[in-house]
């Protein structure tokens, strides 16, 4: 597979957000603002791609060679953990703005799916550290896509008239609905 | 032998190696924070209640350091703590009168009658509901405790079904206040003896026949007052704790005891 198509594949028609269903958690509590949206998305993306890279060398250069692959589960959330740790230190340094902004999300990403589904997912499909890094970075492009997209249409939510039964919530989880099939739209473009 | 030598080491490793990293990370990318924030946060109750507007006590914390807050910006921790945060800050506490809730109602099982009998959910907003609540003083307190759920600081019970406010455990931190559907919770200074507990807008015959402890707007608490501390309007009578001087006469003229006080003998015959 090229690298081109892993790309498109993972930021359009499998979306890791819209059509396998990770991340859901920040998709549905970070969409506010696009603001933060794209914060987030920034976030996520240096966590996600950054994470894939160690954890695809410690696959390979660790636990394959010592037959510990069954310690796969609990040394990527390791890295994950120390890896957001890590980010959070340097944004409050770098970017206090941003760093206050995120607020709890940022320490959330530690435990987001979508970031131990992505480094595993890597694995299983047998990936490459190329094709590793295009995977994992396609991942968070699509999720901060996914992400930004609902963060715009539910800022225009505050103009319109919604029946009262849907405010908030509700109607976010139907414009989520839609945006998934939607999505579904790329399906055989790859 | 191996297969549990290997996985501990490699899991203590990577521990290990993150352990450092982050250690080393912490003092290269550390933010300088103003010490006195952490000083007043410490110093500060830390309930996290959100009585002062901020949100939690980090908030406070921080506001007051920057100077966007006052130094007795804590109503829970009272002056006690307001002159430790002026310490901090280096000025001097500004004296505040600390405020407690009080339930504005003495009409208990005894003193007041039922309208009908409510087997409904053990609520007093659902009480309130249907048709203002059982008891026929449609201001009176329902007693179901939706102030004692909503207090952080078990400061609330229920005695004779109605809400009996502990002034030593209150931090006036407003929670009672916003859960009575009634509105018959104020904040009063904690040095007032005399209060008038009793909010009916009733006339006094309406009042009398509802109620054995209602204000019935005789005014002779009006009357006698020697510092005029009373106001008086819409059948019920206030008073104005700025000019009350806790002498206690008002609660001896008081007919219907509605005036409630913590004076010497008063305090015998209240309880």
């Amino acid at each position: 597979m090229s690298l081109f198509t892993i790309l498109i594949s993972t930021i359009f028609v499998n979306n890791f957000v819209l059509s396998r269903f990770l991340g859901i958690c920040p998709f549905l509590g970070v969409s506010n603002k696009t603001e933060t949206a794209t914060g987030m998305g920034i976030a996520v993306t240096f966590v996600v791609t950054l994470s894939s890279i160690i954890t695809y060398i410690i696959q390979k250069s660790v636990l394959d060679k010592l037959g510990l692959e069954y310690l796969q589960t609990i040394v990527f959330i390791l890295v994950i953990a120390a890896l957001v740790q890590f980010v959070e230190m340097v944004m409050k340094k770098t970017s206090p703005t941003l760093y206050s902004a995120l607020g709890v999300y940022l320490p959330l990403i530690t435990t987001n799916c979508i970031v131990l589904g992505v480094a595993i997912l890597n694995i299983q499909e047998g990936y490459n550290l190329i094709q590793t890094i295009f995977n994992a970075f396609g991942a968070s492009v699509g999720f901060s896509l996914a992400l930004v997209l609902m963060a715009g249409i539910r800022e225009k939510f505050e103009l319109i008239d919604i029946p009262e039964a849907l405010e908030g919530f509700p109607i976010a989880l139907i414009t989520a609905g839609l945006m998934s099939i939607a999505f579904l739209g790329f399906n055989g473009l790859v | 032998m191996n297969g549990i030598i290997y996985p501990i080491i490699v899991l203590g490793g990577l521990g290990l190696l993150f352990g450092v990293v982050l250690s080393l990370a912490s003092k290269v990318f550390s933010v300088e924070v103003d010490p006195k924030v952490e000083e007043i946060r410490k110093s500060l109750p830390g309930a996290n209640c959100g009585a002062c507007g901020f949100p939690g006590c980090d908030g406070l914390a921080a506001a007051i350091a920057a100077g966007k807050a006052p130094v007795n910006g804590c109503n829970v921790g009272g002056k006690p703590v307001a002159e430790k945060v002026a310490d901090i800050m280096g000025v001097n506490a500004v004296d505040t009168v600390r405020y407690v809730a009080a339930v504005l109602c003495q009409g208990d099982c005894s003193k007041a009658k039922e309208k009908y009998v409510y087997n409904g959910i053990k609520d007093c907003r659902a009480q309130n509901i249907l048709a203002g609540g059982s008891k026929s003083c449609s201001y009176g307190c329902l007693g179901c405790g939706t102030c004692k759920d909503a207090c952080e600081f078990n400061a609330i019970s229920i005695v004779g079904g109605i809400a009996i406010i502990d002034k030593e455990k209150c931090v006036s931190c407003k929670a009672c206040i916003d859960a009575c559907p009634k509105g018959i919770i104020e904040l009063v200074p904690y040095e007032q003896e005399v209060i008038v507990k009793c909010k009916s807008n009733d006339s006094g015959k309406m009042v009398r026949s509802k109620c054995s402890t209602g204000c019935i707007g005789c005014q002779m608490c009006v009357k006698n007052c020697p510092q005029d501390a009373f106001i008086f309007e819409n059948n019920l009578a206030k008073i104005n704790y700025e000019k009350c001087i806790n002498c206690g006469i008002c609660a001896e003229k008081c007919p219907t005891k509605a005036i409630w006080s913590s004076l010497g003998k008063d305090k015998a015959a209240n309880q």
